[in-house]
Formats: C-alpha cells, sequence, structure tokens
C-alpha cells in the first residue's frame, strides 16, 4: 500500500520536473514545443514532412547555431520562429508569446521584434542604404524626425556611416550584410534570425560579420539565432547548437559538449569538416595490416577538451620510453575546447603498439590502430 | 503646305494626343491595381485568390485575343452609354481604354513578378501588411519595368487610335474621307434620327446589318479596312 502511494505520487512530480522548469523558464527566448511542419503535396509533388518532434529551448541573450545539410529543415526552422511559417503541429513560444497562435496584425506586431537577415541581403535596389535601413522603420510607423536619427545610428553600429547615400548596387557583399543588419535591428527587436547571413561572403568578410553579430550580442544583449550548414561560423561565434538531420534534432547543447563528444554521424561528419579525419595521403598509401620490420605503428589519438593534447607526445615519449613521431596532427578550438587529432608513429612493432593503447586508454584517451608503416 | 492642311494636321494631332492620353491614363488607373492583384493572387500569394485570379485571367486574355477593331465595333452599344455618342475622339477613348487595361494589366503583372520574392519575405519577416509590401516594396523595385510597360502601351494606344480613326474616331491617322461602315454609321444615324422615326430607323439598321443587296455587310467593310 506504502509503495503504491508513493510510486502513484512519484509519477506526477516527474511529469511535472520535466516539464515545468521550461514552462516557466524566464531564460528560454525561444521555445520549440512538440512542432512538426508538413507540407501538403501540391501539383504532383508529394508531400514533404520537412520537421518532426522538435522540442529545444533557445536561451534569452545566447547565439545558437542551427547546423544541417541542405534539407534538413533549417530554413522551416527559422521560418517558425518569425511567423513566416505555421507549425502542423506545437507551438513556438517566442519572448513568453506563442507567434504560431497569432495572425493578421497581431503577428506583424509581434515581427517587429524579431529581426531577420538573408544569405542574398535582400536590399531594395531603389532605395539608399539609410532608406533600406528606414523601411521597417516607416511600416513600423516611426515618424520622419526618429527615423532619421535612428538610420544614423544604426549605420554608425555596423560601421559604413559613410555609405548613407549608396545604393545596394554600389555596394560590396559585406557592406551590404552590414546594412542588412542593421536593418534588422532597427526595430530594436530582441531576436536576430540569421539565414545562411555568410554563405555568399568570401572567408575574410564572412569573419568581419561573424565579429559585428558577436558585437552586437554582447553589446545589445540580442539572442541571435544563426542557420548554417558550414561549421566555421559555428565554430567561431555560437556558444549553443543544434543539430538538424532529415527534419529532426540530433543533437543540441553547448559546442563544446557536443563537439568534443558528437554521437551521431551528422555531427561527427560536422566536426571531419574542421578537424579532418583522413590521414596525408603519402601516409595513407603505404599502411599494411601487419607489423613490418623496423617499422612504425600507426595509431590515431582523439583529441577532446581544454589542454587536453598538450604534453601527450612528451609524456607518452617519457613514460614509456618510446621514440614517438608525429606523423600528422590537427587540433582546432570549439567552444574554448581543444578538438582534433593526433597520428602517431610507435616504434618496436606491435608489442610496443599495444602497450601504447593500453596506456592512452588508461589516461582517458580514445584511440586506435590504424596499421603500419615501413 | 497650305495653312488649311497645316491646320488640319495641328488640330488632329492634338485629337490624337488627346485620345491616347486619356485612354493610358484610364488604362493605367485600371490595369495597375489589375495587374498587381494579378501578379500577387495566385496560390499562397500575398493576396492568394486563385479562383479570381483564374476568372480574372481568363477576362484579361479574351479581351487582349479580340482584334482591336472587333472590338471598337462589339463595344458600341456600352461606348454610347459612356460617352453619349460612338463617334469622334471622346467616344474612341472608350475602346481605346478598354483594349489597354488588359494590355497594361498583363505587362504590370510581368513587371511585379520581376521582383525577387525574396523581398516579400523580407518585408512580411518586419511585420509589413500585404499593402503596405504593394506600396513600400512591389511598386518601387518594379518601377523600372513598369515605365517600361507604359511606354509599350502608348505605343500600341498610338496605333490603335488609328484604328478608330477609320471609324471616326479623329486624330491624325483620320481618313479624309472616312470609310462609311454601314452598320455603324446606320448605327449613328439611327441615333441622330431616333426622335423623328425610331421604328423607321430601327428598320433600316436590321436591313443594313443583314447586308441588303448592293449594300455591304458590316463584316465585309471590317474585312476592307484591315
Amino acid at each position: 500500500m506504502n509503495a503504491h502511494q508513493s510510486l502513484a505520487l512519484r509519477q506526477p512530480i516527474e511529469t511535472l520536473e520535466a516539464i515545468s522548469p521550461a514552462a516557466t523558464d524566464a531564460d528560454a527566448m525561444v521555445r520549440f514545443d512538440g512542432i512538426s511542419k508538413t507540407y501538403p503535396a501540391y501539383r504532383g509533388k508529394p508531400g514533404v514532412n520537412a520537421l518532426q518532434n522538435i522540442d529545444f529551448v533557445i536561451p534569452r541573450g545566447s547565439i545558437t547555431g542551427v547546423i544541417g545539410r541542405s534539407g534538413a529543415g533549417k530554413s522551416s526552422l527559422v521560418r517558425l520562429i518569425n511567423g513566416l511559417e505555421k507549425p502542423t503541429t506545437g507551438r513556438v513560444i517566442v519572448d513568453n508569446s506563442d507567434i504560431s497562435a497569432l495572425a493578421g496584425r497581431e503577428l506583424r506586431l509581434a515581427q517587429r521584434s524579431i529581426g531577420m537577415i538573408f544569405q542574398h541581403f535582400n536590399l531594395l535596389s531603389s532605395r539608399t542604404a539609410a532608406d533600406n535601413i528606414a523601411l521597417p522603420l516607416e511600416i513600423a510607423g516611426w515618424t520622419k524626425a526618429e527615423i532619421k536619427a535612428r538610420v544614423t545610428e544604426l549605420l554608425a553600429l555596423v560601421g559604413i556611416a559613410d555609405k548613407h547615400d549608396r545604393y545596394p548596387s554600389e555596394l560590396s557583399g559585406g557592406q551590404k550584410q552590414r546594412v542588412g543588419i542593421a536593418r534588422a535591428l532597427a526595430t530594436r527587436p530582441s531576436v536576430l534570425l540569421s539565414d545562411e547571413a555568410t554563405s555568399a561572403l568570401d572567408p575574410q568578410t564572412t569573419r568581419a560579420i561573424l565579429d559585428l553579430l558577436a558585437n552586437i550580442n554582447r553589446e545589445l544583449g540580442v539572442t541571435i539565432v544563426l542557420i548554417t550548414h558550414e561549421m566555421s561560423v559555428v565554430r567561431q561565434l555560437a556558444k549553443e547548437v543544434v543539430v538538424l538531420d532529415a527534419g529532426h534534432v540530433v543533437e543540441s547543447g553547448h559546442v563544446a559538449d557536443i563537439f568534443t563528444h558528437p554521437r551521431h554521424p551528422i555531427t561527427q561528419s560536422f566536426l571531419a569538416e574542421v578537424i579532418g579525419d583522413s590521414l596525408p595521403v603519402s601516409l595513407a598509401s603505404r599502411i599494411v595490416p601487419e607489423p613490418v620490420e623496423g617499422g612504425l605503428a600507426v595509431i590515431r589519438v582523439q583529441v577532446r577538451g581544454a589542454g587536453a593534447g598538450d604534453t601527450l607526445v612528451a609524456r607518452l615519449a617519457r613514460e614509456l620510453g618510446l621514440d614517438v613521431s608525429l606523423l600528422s596532427a590537427r587540433i582546432d578550438e570549439i567552444g574554448g575546447q581543444h578538438v582534433g587529432s593526433l597520428t602517431l608513429g610507435i616504434p618496436g612493432g606491435g608489442g610496443a603498439a599495444t602497450r601504447t593503447l593500453a596506456w592512452l586508454s588508461q589516461c582517458q584517451f580514445s584511440a586506435e590502430r590504424l596499421g603500419y608503416v615501413a | 503646305m497650305s495653312p488649311e492642311l497645316i491646320n488640319l494636321i495641328i488640330q488632329a494631332t492634338g485629337e490624337s494626343l488627346f485620345m491616347v492620353g486619356v485612354a493610358a491614363l484610364l488604362g493605367t488607373a485600371f490595369g495597375l491595381p489589375i495587374g498587381v492583384f494579378l501578379a500577387t493572387s495566385r496560390k499562397g500569394e500575398l493576396f492568394a485568390a486563385p479562383a479570381v485570379n483564374g476568372a480574372l485571367g481568363i477576362i484579361v486574355n479574351a479581351t487582349r485575343s479580340t482584334p482591336f477593331i472587333i472590338l471598337v465595333v462589339a463595344i458600341i452599344p456600352f461606348t454610347r452609354l459612356v460617352a453619349g455618342t460612338s463617334i469622334g475622339s471622346t467616344a474612341a477613348i472608350v475602346p481605346l481604354t478598354i483594349a489597354s487595361t488588359p494590355f497594361i494589366a498583363r505587362l504590370v503583372e510581368a513587371a511585379i513578378r520581376e521582383v525577387d520574392g525574396g523581398l516579400i519575405e523580407t518585408a512580411s519577416s518586419f511585420g509589413a501588411s500585404p499593402i503596405q509590401i504593394v506600396f513600400k516594396v512591389l511598386i518601387p523595385e518594379a518601377l523600372p519595368g513598369l515605365l517600361l510597360a507604359l511606354t509599350l502601351a502608348v505605343v500600341s494606344l498610338l496605333g490603335y487610335s488609328a484604328m478608330v480613326g477609320a471609324v471616326g474616331g479623329g486624330g491624325s491617322r483620320r481618313s479624309r474621307h472616312p470609310l462609311r461602315l454601314p452598320a455603324l454609321h446606320a448605327r449613328h444615324d439611327a441615333g441622330r434620327r431616333r426622335r423623328a422615326d425610331r421604328a423607321g430607323a430601327a428598320r433600316s439598321e436590321r436591313g443594313r446589318l443583314s447586308g441588303a443587296p448592293g449594300q455591304p455587310t458590316a463584316a465585309q467593310s471590317l474585312i476592307h479596312i484591315c
């Protein structure tokens, strides 16, 4: 009887615990609540399940990356946040209001607190930089004087105060995106959505734009949602990440956690883009499965975490008394954590290699024997 | 050139400009909103109304594919209703407007459709209403295309104005010896004679329309003109 009672009591409490932190969470800027999005069949094309069972939270003030391959549902996801699309099931809560339930005038008012920047900038070619930035303010019904002051302020914020009267055709890609950012920020939104905003820019300009976004996040406290297929964007800017694949969230959490311990193949493939998981061709072509007289055992060690690989080779050489060769190495930093791999050459045949692997696993390193080279 | 001829040219040019100018103005006034609507009312668009869009499209296509001279003749009763007469420059404005409206509407539609769909999405994303999108985004962005459309419309209106000249529209392309279109002028004459003898006029009109011996029918006369 007692046991039964306690069980009956415990269950609802557990359910509450699972739901209540998020339900009352003032720290959630955007919350996806059981979202699915299906596009119906149209003109002979079959229907598409773009998103399924999406549940996650974008923390207030964060920079959250949403990464996925083409067709993973990233664009649908971001369009649910600003109400350009309605979910088939579920709710999208933005700044404590259910944007998926709004329509007409109410929706338009809510959209003013959500800015968006685009891959192809989407500036009006008939308006100057200043007038493009003024557009959302005109739509929101600001007075001419207010608009003028705000536009000047915004141009300075994005660092193109001198481009006031330039038309988009006279601006470079980076400058156009700066105008786009200024326009998105014009109505002082609490969320800034970036839909592949740097995909059309060269690496140097991308870096400058990402720096600008980081500044905006820091100085204005705007929550930034980055939709991207580029690992470099997430790596440079995001603190939180959501990995999308085929309409499902396959992993989500802190960038450092996700990329130091990627579980899903798609996450691993994104990580491989940054750190590379293939051996140099000259090495890969010489690897054989059996030990070679006087050759080296090839061992790859995964490096994950702050400072993880710093002294590895030195310790290995000292503690096992081996002349370790460094065959190839790549270590990068994601979210303040070191992520990469070292490929080591261990002399002394199969026995030494086995001892090395045992030592590495004792020290919590993930390692594998790839073979042997002469 | 004789002073008489010069006067005639000046007067006729004035009439041409008047007809074409007013028709272009009215055609734009009607054609622009219709064109914008056609460009924004398909399934999933700003003012989505696929049924209305389809119906309007059929009307526009039907009007555009009717040869102008046939249109002029066919709408004579309507012309008389609107302008009070079916002869002269003012009357000519009616068929010119009716012919140029769908023409301008289709050109406007094409120009508006040229505007990058991303801009509509952008404007929606910062909370613009459909009307704001039309006036702040679509029309300004399509302006070069719209001006081109208007130029094209004026040019083809000039061509059309020559044809209304053939049926008594006046203007620089007016024939010094207007072709006598039995059917048209029968109606015209009938109008004049109505006060005197309604029954007689009607009889005479019927007789001429059906092609009384010795008189060319309306259709034969039209072929002659074209």
